[in-house]
């Protein structure tokens, strides 16, 4: 008697729960089918703005979509090779056999858009008296072999820091701005063992700002003022240049590298609507809140 | 649900069949939660095992550099080295730092709340330690990084407050809830006759508790301890904010360190699939795995020494 009724409800309620989940999946798939896609992939460094860029621009143009992806400046460029992206991003200028190959597989040549600079700064704690840095302490700071762990060793105590012990604040080993780093300032060779690997831009700067024994290196952009940037000269002699943006142009800082977006040829469409969207001011401050630098307003952006 | 009385025959009018077979689901139900425990367990060994072969059967694979060498360099261009000595001295330092801190205060303060405060005092004081216990590992992360961290640099002559002690200091108040709660059921299961036998025979309250309580309830107090290490053990979120994550040896309470666990947090994320490093990582996890599985077994060898004593 009691078994009846309970059956149906039993059928109803599962085959309640099957259209809804099949109601669900339709609904989650229907975004792709419609508007066009520009596939963008490369430098592990640029995927958070680029990430930015994309989700800003369905404000822009809802029709557009922009599907980013990472895996490093040379997956980035290799995937323009193989055409099967349609935009590259690349933290480095594409190198000579690159554009080479380029050109013999698909016939067009990748034209080099460049979209910001990614600029590293020194920090220290406002107690530290040191006012401009060279490549070579730096090395001597960060490097495996390098010989510096006292202030002392530099001719100078900082106030507040009662061990002398040089604090090494560097990133994870898998951020592209310790790859910057190390390629650009250690010669790429390794790190001294026993840095304070953070995991974030921010968090390397907020530590330099409590730590009067420290040293660190993060994204020129994430600068506050409890913190003292150093002035960076390539080698003792030469003319240490300030971080800033206008240094950063004239490409007379050192630890700065610009960042570059490649197409296949000139780009059309939907795709040069999105360049010259990352390039208008509202995609150049998308660029420099995540941290970068803009590229300069005169408009010598397209090499 | 079930019928009250011994009535399993099933004669009764009053079962239908509905009813029995819920029972059986309900049985089997029950057993196979019980037997999940087991099966999660090997699965999850399973999955990191599998990850972790191909590296581990590959030439490239150095057990000895693995496990002695400090140098962890997974990423560097002239030389990849995979040492791991330093994230694991990271990892038993920050648990044994905290261990010395929780496991005194923790044993204390249920030994406290079972014997010694009075029934309004022991609510409350249960109340606030299950609300220490249910802080997420982040915010105790924030602490570290802002307060204790703060504190550390002003006070003592630690060049940096992101340290050893830092990360001991919030893993110890991280598992001081469990090993409280825990530990103070353990001690409210020793019958009162113990208790009662004890004061008739003129103890006082502190020979009933070390002579008596403690010997009695050893075990439910290890199970505590225990979990208050796997919790120690087992932490990333807040170590990883809290402890530097420095590759090097500590030589004293206030070096930075890096632990296995938040070396894997930070790095698994951006390490690509399949890639040898990917896979180092996943050997890291058994080598955690392995390390707590043997703190695990050594606690149940010592206990069943005790017993037999």
């Amino acid at each position: 008697m009691t078994r009846r009724p309970g059956r149906p409800t039993l059928r109803v309620l599962l085959v309640g729960s099957l259209l809804a989940a099949v109601a669900a999946a339709g609904a989650s798939c229907r975004p792709k089918s419609d508007g066009t896609a520009i596939q963008n992939k490369g430098s592990d460094t640029m995927v958070n703005v680029a990430q930015a860029w994309a989700e800003a621009y369905r404000k822009v143009a809802p029709e557009v979509y922009v599907e980013v992806s990472g895996g490093g400046s040379g997956t980035g460029i290799a995937a323009l090779t193989a055409g099967t992206v349609h935009i590259a991003n690349a933290s480095r200028d594409v190198k000579p056999e690159e554009a080479e190959q380029v050109r013999r597989n698909t016939g067009l040549s990748p034209v080099d858009h460049k979209v910001g600079y990614d600029a590293l700064a020194v920090y220290v704690h406002p107690n530290n008296p040191l006012k401009a840095i060279t490549f070579e302490m730096l090395s001597g700071i960060y490097r495996e072999d390098g010989p510096l762990v006292r202030w002392q060793q530099l001719g100078f105590s900082v106030p507040g820091c009662r061990s002398d012990e040089i604090v090494r604040v560097s990133r994870q080993s898998s951020s592209g701005t310790y790859d910057f780093f190390r390629e650009r300032v250690l010669d790429k060779r390794d790190f001294k063992l026993g840095s304070r690997d953070l995991n974030g831009s921010k968090e390397v700067v907020e530590l330099v700002a409590t730590t009067p024994c420290a040293i660190g290196y993060s994204g020129m952009g994430y600068a506050t003022p409890h913190v003292k940037m150093l002035n960076v000269a390539r080698r003792a002699g030469e003319p240490a240049y300030p971080p800033t943006v206008e240094a950063t142009w004239a490409r007379a800082y050192p630890i700065a590298r610009s960042l570059h977006m490649y197409t296949l040829g000139e780009p059309a469409g939907p795709i040069k609507a999105y360049l010259d969207w990352v390039l208008s001011p509202a995609g150049q401050r998308i660029l420099q809140e995540s941290g970068y630098v803009p590229v300069p307003p005169s408009g010598e952006a397209r090499q | 649900m079930t019928a009250p009385g011994p009535t399993r025959t099933g004669a009764r009018p009053g079962r239908p069949f509905l009813s029995l077979a819920a029972e059986r689901a309900m049985e089997a139900a029950i057993r196979l939660s019980g037997i999940s425990a087991i099966v999660f367990v090997l699965a999850i060994f399973f999955f990191i095992f599998r990850e972790a072969a191909p590296v581990l059967f590959s030439d490239e694979f150095k057990p000895l550099e693995f496990l002695f060498s400090v140098q962890w360099y997974p990423t560097s261009v002239v030389d990849i080295r995979y040492g791991t000595l330093a994230l694991t001295a990271g990892t038993v330092g920050v648990t044994l730092v905290a261990m010395l801190l929780a496991v005194p205060f923790g044993l204390g303060a249920a030994v406290f709340v079972s014997e010694f405060c009075g029934p309004g005092m022991k609510e409350s004081l249960k109340i606030v330690i299950e609300l220490l216990a249910a802080i997420p590992s982040v915010v105790w992360g924030f602490v570290a990084l802002t307060v204790i961290s703060r504190l550390m640099v002003s006070y003592t002559s630690a060049p940096v407050g992101v340290n050893m002690l830092n990360g001991g200091i919030v893993l110890a108040l991280m598992s001081v809830p469990i090993i409280v709660s825990i530990g103070e059921d353990a001690l409210k299961a020793v019958p009162d006759s113990y208790r009662e036998a004890a004061l008739a025979m003129g103890a006082t309250r502190w020979q009933l508790v070390v002579r008596v309580l403690i010997p009695a309830a050893r075990n439910g107090l290890l199970a505590a301890v225990l979990l208050g290490v796997g919790r120690a053990v087992g932490e990333t979120m807040a170590v990883l904010m809290a402890t530097g994550h420095a590759v090097q040896i500590p030589h004293g309470l206030l070096d930075s360190v890096r632990t296995l666990t938040a070396n894997i947090a930070a790095e698994l994320g951006e390490a690509p699939a399949g890639s040898p490093h990917y896979r180092m990582l996943f050997l890291t996890g058994i080598q955690l795995f392995v390390l707590t599985f043997a703190v695990n077994l050594a606690a149940d060898l010592a206990i069943r020494g005790v017993r037999r004593k």
